[in-house]
Formats: C-alpha cells, structure tokens, sequence
C-alpha cells in the first residue's frame, strides 16, 4: 500500500489516521483488558495479584498511552459524528476535536499521575 | 526564480508498467505545468500522451498527478509547484492507465451511473415535455445543497485523490456521490428511493471515512465529502422511517 | 444487515461508548488517588446493580464498535471481504462483549 505523504498532509486526513490506528490499537487491547479484570471471578486476591503485577513503570506508561489513545479516538469520533450528523463543514471540527482531545489528554495525565 | 531550467520527471508507461523518464525544460514567466507539458511533447518527445482541451480551467481534461497531488495542470502555476526546480508528473490515480499521463476515465463514469447519477423526471416518465417548468425557489434548503455540488464536471481529481478509491475497488467515489446527492435534493426527480438504495452499504456513502482528501483537493471548490454525509443523513432518517 | 444499519449500530454504539468513557475516566481517575487495589474496586461494584448494569452495556457498545471498526479495516487494508469475514466479525463481537460482562458480572460478584 504506496501511501504518498504529499496528498495526504492535511489535517482531517491526519486526525482520520489517528482515530484509525488508536480505535485498531484499542480494539487489540480491548479483549486483554475484559480478560485481565475476568479474573476478578476467581476472587479479590486474583484481582489484586493481577493489580500488584502491573505495578511496574512500564505499565503505567503502557496504561498512559492507552488513555491517550483513548481520549485521541474519542476527539475523532466526535469529529466524525459532528461531520455526519450535524453537516459541519471540515475546517471547524478538526480545531474542535484537536482541542477537546488535547484537553482530554491532558487531563487524564495529570490525574493519572496524581497520586503516590 | 533562480532556476534557468525545470527537472521534470513524466511518468510514462501503459497498463502493464512504465518508469518516469526525465526532461529539462526552460523555466518561463507565467508558466502552467500544462506549458510544461506541452513544450515536452512538442520539442522533445513527440509521442509523449498526455490529455488537455480548453487549456483554461473548463474542462477539467488535463488533470494529472503534479508532485504527489491531482490537480489541472492548466491551472497550475510552475511556481507555486516547483519552487526548488523540480516536477514530479503522473496519471492521474485510481485510474487504469492507456499511455504515459493519460488515464481511462471508463471506470468513473461507469461508477457514476452506478450511483444512478443521472436526472429521472418525475413528471414525464416516457420523456414528453411537461406542461408547465417546474417550479423550484432557489433559495430553499434543498436547492441550496444541489446548488453547491452541481458544478461538477466529471474531472477525477477526487476520484484519483480518494484513499477509498484506492483500498476499495467496488466504491464508487466521491464524484459520483456528490452526483446523487445533488439529484437527491432535486425537487424535479422521481428516482430518489433507488437512487438512495444504490448509494448504500459498503461500495457506497457508508464506507467514506471523511479523511477529506477529495474536499480538500477540488478545482471547483466542491465539497464531496459534505455531499457524501448528506447522503448518509437521508440514508439514516430513510431508515427511521421519516 | 444493511449499510444503514451497520452504520448506525456503529454510530450508535459510538454516542453510547463517548458518555461511557467519560464516566469510566473519571471513575478511573477518582479510584487511582491514592494507589490501587482490588479492594477498593470491589468495594465499588460487589452488589451493585448499577455498576453491573452500566458495565454491561458499555461492553456490549466496545464490544459491536471495535467489531465494525476492525472490519472495516480489514476489507480495506487487507483485502478481507465477504460472507465469511463478515460472521466472524460478528463472532468477534459477541465474543468480546461475553468476555466483558463476564469481568463485569465477576466484579459484581466477587
């Protein structure tokens, strides 16, 4: 797939890729995540097992990113469901979902790393 | 400009490969890359094929990739492409290629009849002239949205430019749905409940992503990608019943 | 099922996940203060018919959303197109947002 960037510089192209490549990152998350809280069936000390393994640097960083990715898919479904539902004209939406997922983003970040 | 000479690379080939020949060709005041293209097949390579007709931004014939983007070649200032002396010149995308730059437009039209693109009259099936004009105020909703996208004349430039085209051979693209769209909001025409089941489902509206790249890319400043999400709003409140 | 109404299910599915986002950030957020554990989650959802509730239907929207969104990414990336394709998406649906309730019905019950 010869994917030339000089076509596709602009920025509802760019916010169309990252809604694409978060929602794909997502969706391969989504299964180990309903997984990994399954354990909770067997009893609040497989839960907490599983709490106290992911206590690493690592996987708070993991666990970041996935709120940023998060919080990117979200500004571009919006973007999408204001294009489509409400007949906005492009120019507006992308600086709308651009900001509403930057302070989503930002947002989460300080409050994730808020805390000991 | 500094430059003296342009280094133009033309992609030249037919449906079965090619490779991008490259020419030096004299910078002028004023130049269009269709100039460029011009002054290529005339002085250096008589069997270059390559497609223009009015050469003044009407018909929308000498539409071709510049540097990675389609646009008319004719309306396409050198310097405003080529700063740095270097043009880069393709077919047109999405399209099958018959020679050099030009490209068989058969599949665009084809998917625009697909689309049921054209005019059915509801007030004479069997084609006799109606009685009286039909009597559409401009200023209404309606008319207002087919007003916007009718100036369309067929040139491809958002068909070569659609990353759908490209990953879904069955779509019928931006052009033809801005067709549609504009007859849908056509108060004369009496096709609209095939014409809206046509542009359905996974070849049709429903599978544009709004990436914007045939909007963006429109010598008539038309908006496709307005028209296609019209159409998915009729398709939706069609479906609701209303 | 129709163009339509596959795009309305994944519109619709969007709308109801954007709402349950929010709420699961925020009640994410507010249950990390201070570190996390397994109890003060269950103390949060073990018998909770709200919770159970909420979660359930948030991973039913995840679960058909990710599925429609993932074939469309398939046919058009990757060439995956037809029947088949098409009812294993659905499996993947089902199948995701089973494994989600499941985890949900589990924090209900722990």
């Amino acid at each position: 797939m010869r994917l030339d960037p000089r076509g596709r510089s602009h920025p509802a192209y760019i916010a169309f890729l990252v809604h694409r490549l978060s929602g794909l990152l997502l969706a391969l998350f989504l299964p180990l995540h309903f997984w990994a809280l399954g354990q909770a069936i067997t009893g609040e000390a497989a839960l907490e097992g599983f709490i106290r393994w992911t206590d690493t640097a690592v996987l708070k960083f993991a666990e970041t990113c996935l709120v940023v990715l998060l919080a990117a898919h979200l500004a571009g479904g919006l973007r999408v469901l204001a294009l489509e539902f409400l007949g906005w004209r492009s120019s507006q939406k992308t600086l709308v979902a651009a900001s509403a997922g930057f302070s989503l983003a930002v947002g989460a970040l300080f409050l994730l790393n808020s805390g000991p | 400009m500094s430059e003296k000479t342009l280094e133009v690379s033309v992609w030249r080939g037919d449906a079965t490969g090619g490779a991008f020949a490259r020419y030096r060709v004299p910078t002028q005041a004023n130049q269009s890359v269709l100039d460029v293209v011009t002054h290529i097949q005339r002085e250096i390579e008589p069997d270059l094929a390559y497609r223009f007709s009015c050469r003044v931004g009407m018909c929308g014939s000498c539409a071709m990739e510049v540097n990675g983007r389609a646009r008319w070649t004719c309306r396409t200032h050198v310097s405003r492409v080529a700063a740095d002396g270097v043009l880069e010149l393709r077919p047109l995308a999405n399209l099958p290629v018959i020679r050099d730059l030009a490209t068989d437009m058969a599949p665009f039209f084809e998917k625009w009849a697909r689309a049921r693109g054209s005019f059915q009259p509801k007030d004479s099936l069997t084609g006799e002239v109606p009685h009286d004009f039909a009597v559409v105020p401009p200023n209404s909703q309606k008319r207002q949205a087919a007003d916007a996208g009718i100036e369309c004349i067929g040139c491809g430039v958002c068909y070569a430019s659609c990353d759908i085209v490209a990953w879904n051979p069955d779509y019928l693209g931006p052009a033809a749905l801005n067709r549609a769209w504009t007859l849908a909001n056509d108060v004369r025409d009496g096709a609209n409940k095939a014409r809206l089941a046509a542009v359905a489902g996974d070849a049709g509206c429903h599978a544009c992503h709004s990436t914007q790249s045939c909007t963006e890319r429109c010598p008539k400043q038309i908006d496709p990608s307005g028209s296609i999400a019209g159409l998915k709003r009729s398709l939706f409140w069609g479906a609701l019943g209303r | 099922m129709s163009g339509p109404q596959l795009w309305m299910l994944q519109r619709g599915s969007a709308m109801l996940l954007a709402l349950g986002v929010v709420v699961h950030l925020v009640t994410i957020m507010v249950a990390v203060r201070g570190g996390l554990s397994a109890a003060e989650i269950l103390a949060r959802t073990r018998g909770n018919a709200a919770w159970l509730a909420f979660y359930a239907a948030f991973a039913l929207a995840a679960g058909l959303h990710g599925a429609i969104g993932l074939r469309a990414i398939a046919a058009e990336w990757l060439g995956w197109r037809g029947r088949g394709f098409d009812l294993a998406w659905m499996a993947v649906a089902v199948l995701t947002a089973a494994l989600g309730i499941r985890a949900a019905y589990g924090l209900y019950s722990a």
